[in-house]
């Protein structure tokens, strides 16, 4: 045998092994939750199992919902359309929402914060609003509004407006005292001021409160959407549930805690391209 | 005019008669609900232009306290600062501060860092003469070549640099400075001292910095400012310290004079005016 003959094998095993162990810890990471899923299965399965089960096992669950599941974009008009179309209108009505809520959240916590007149006399009231759970407003809405469409708008609004105002007031209440001695010695305008060192240092506030926002928004459209009926994840669970379709229930169900979990996740990925590298912790 | 690299030690005070920063029995006290805190009581001193004054004294004896008078972020309860005859009230660009922790923008480079105090005092500068600013006082503290990076990829020695550049820029008449090399190791430290007097020297600029360092207080003024432990504090002390200038660090330890100095001070600090003993 020859060296090279020798060496050639050894090295390409070696790369071909080093190559298989960095998949296998990425595959070993999803073990873990893989197993728990598994188990969750298996222990809902056990539970519906009996003939006077009240649930569908998880097997009849896909088969119930095996229409929904493949074809989430049909659409027969009316309130009878794909799960796509139904949480695509809730995302609508979300978007709409939250971004007037980011709009005016951030300018009013900016307000707030920057005045301590203004804080002492807003503060309490935020404080006292934002306990308000989001589908108490949705009557006054109604009442407000007379239409349906508008209110649930108003309510993902107001339900998250509050963690938005208070973590950019936050924000800009915490500006270290070293920013702002800078700003007084380098006699920076109000412009420069708010542009160079109040909105960089508040972002990361903003960013978190955004974020709580987003969540609290998505838990409302479901609520508010139950109760004004219509297009949408929410109105789709209760017209489930009036027809007991509750296989159509838990798919909608799942959709809907992966969504908000997309939600979430997109606001972190905006936070990570907005925010300036020194303000990531 | 100064002359550069005069060993005579008359070139850096007394070159005009008329004293330049005055502190006129000044006096600093917060009401508590206890009763009235005095800080300061009755701080009197004359600084002349050009003069390098270092003040030391214990953690508390209300130096920082001092310092933001005279930037104009406080105001005294009694007394007040003059420069150049005129009474201080509020911050201005005239008195730079190069603060103890860095306080370079993270989100800025240290090029925009020092441009954005240049264009906010100097508005009406052509854009050309701006970034010459900027660029000149970089070089200045040799940080030419990292103009476009950020505070974070910057040390801390680094940082201080643009520190005192940024001030600098914008032409002050007096540069404040509290404890500017506290967070640095020796090495760099001792770096930027003789940096610092380096430009001292260039700029013609009157100096006022606080320290709790003797060595960095003898090897870099021309007065030391003792004060004694709040509170009502006081100045306990003026120390003459005769070095000539440009001063080789190497040559003043060798000088028993230093050791004399040194230890009056250490004296002063320790003995006189131990921390506990009030």
């Amino acid at each position: 045998m020859t060296a090279p003959l020798d060496i050639r094998p050894a090295r390409s095993r070696f790369n071909l092994q080093k190559l298989a162990n960095s998949s296998l810890d990425s595959l070993k990471g999803l073990v873990p939750p893989l197993v728990a899923i598994l188990i969750f299965l298996i222990i809902w399965q056990v539970l519906t199992m009996g003939p006077d089960a009240n649930l569908p096992t998880p097997v009849r669950t896909v088969q119930d919902t095996w229409e929904l599941i493949v074809n989430p974009f049909f659409n027969y008009g009316g309130t009878d359309k794909g799960l796509f179309w139904q949480v695509w209108t809730s995302l609508q009505r979300v978007a709409l929402g939250f971004t007037l809520a980011a709009i005016v959240g951030v300018a009013l916590g900016i307000l707030v914060g920057t005045s301590s007149l203004m804080y002492s006399a807003l503060d309490p009231l935020f404080q006292i609003l934002r306990t308000v759970p989001p589908l108490a407003w949705l009557p006054i809405s109604l009442a407000a509004f007379q239409q349906a469409n508008p209110s649930a708008i108003f309510v993902i609004f107001i339900t998250a407006i509050w963690p938005i105002i208070i973590n950019t007031t936050e924000g800009v209440r915490q500006i270290p005292q070293d920013y702002n001695n800078v700003a007084r010695v380098l006699q920076l305008s109000k412009s420069q001021y708010f542009f160079k060192i109040l909105f960089p240092a508040t972002v990361p506030y903003i960013f978190t409160g955004l974020r709580i926002g987003i969540g609290l928004s998505w838990l409302a459209i479901v609520a508010a959407e139950m109760l004004i009926g219509g297009v949408g994840i929410g109105f789709f669970i209760w017209d489930a549930w009036n027809s007991s379709r509750i296989s159509d229930i838990i798919i909608a169900i799942l959709y809907v805690g992966i969504v908000g979990l997309l939600l979430d996740r997109l606001i972190v990925f905006i936070g990570g391209l907005v925010l300036p590298e020194e303000q990531k912790q | 005019m100064q002359v550069l690299n005069t060993p005579t030690q008359s070139t850096t005070h007394l070159q005009t008669q008329e004293p330049f920063l005055i502190f006129d029995n000044l006096s600093k006290v917060y009401p508590t609900p206890t009763g009235d805190f005095v800080v300061l009581d009755g701080i009197d001193l004359a600084i002349h232009e050009g003069e390098f004054v270092c003040v030391i004294g214990h953690s508390g004896c209300g130096k920082s306290t001092l310092l933001d008078m005279v930037a104009g972020f406080r105001q005294p309860t009694d007394g007040e600062v003059r420069l150049q005859t005129l009474p201080i009230q509020a911050p201005g660009p005239d008195r730079m501060v190069v603060f103890q922790n860095y306080s370079l923008l993270p989100w800025l480079t240290a090029y925009e860092n020092i441009y954005l105090g240049v264009k906010s005092v100097f508005p009406n500068k052509p854009e050309a003469a701006k970034k010459h600013i900027v660029m000149e006082h970089l070089e200045m503290v040799g940080l030419a070549d990292v103009a476009n990076k950020k505070p974070s990829a910057l040390s801390g020695g680094m940082k201080q640099r643009v520190c005192i550049a940024r001030a600098l820029a914008l032409r002050p008449k007096v540069l404040i400075l509290d404890e500017p090399f506290g967070a640095l190791d020796p090495i760099t430290r001792e770096e930027l001292q003789e940096e610092l007097l380096t430009i001292w020297r260039d700029h013609q600029i009157t100096v006022l910095m606080i320290t709790h360092d003797i060595d960095e207080a003898l090897f870099l003024s021309d007065r030391v400012v003792m004060m004694t432990n709040g509170p009502a504090a006081k100045i306990g002390e003026i120390m003459q310290v005769p070095f000539a200038r440009p001063r080789e660090r190497a040559r003043m330890m060798e000088d028993p004079k230093f050791y004399e100095l040194r230890n009056e001070a250490l004296d002063f600090l320790y003995n006189r005016h131990a921390h506990a003993d009030t």
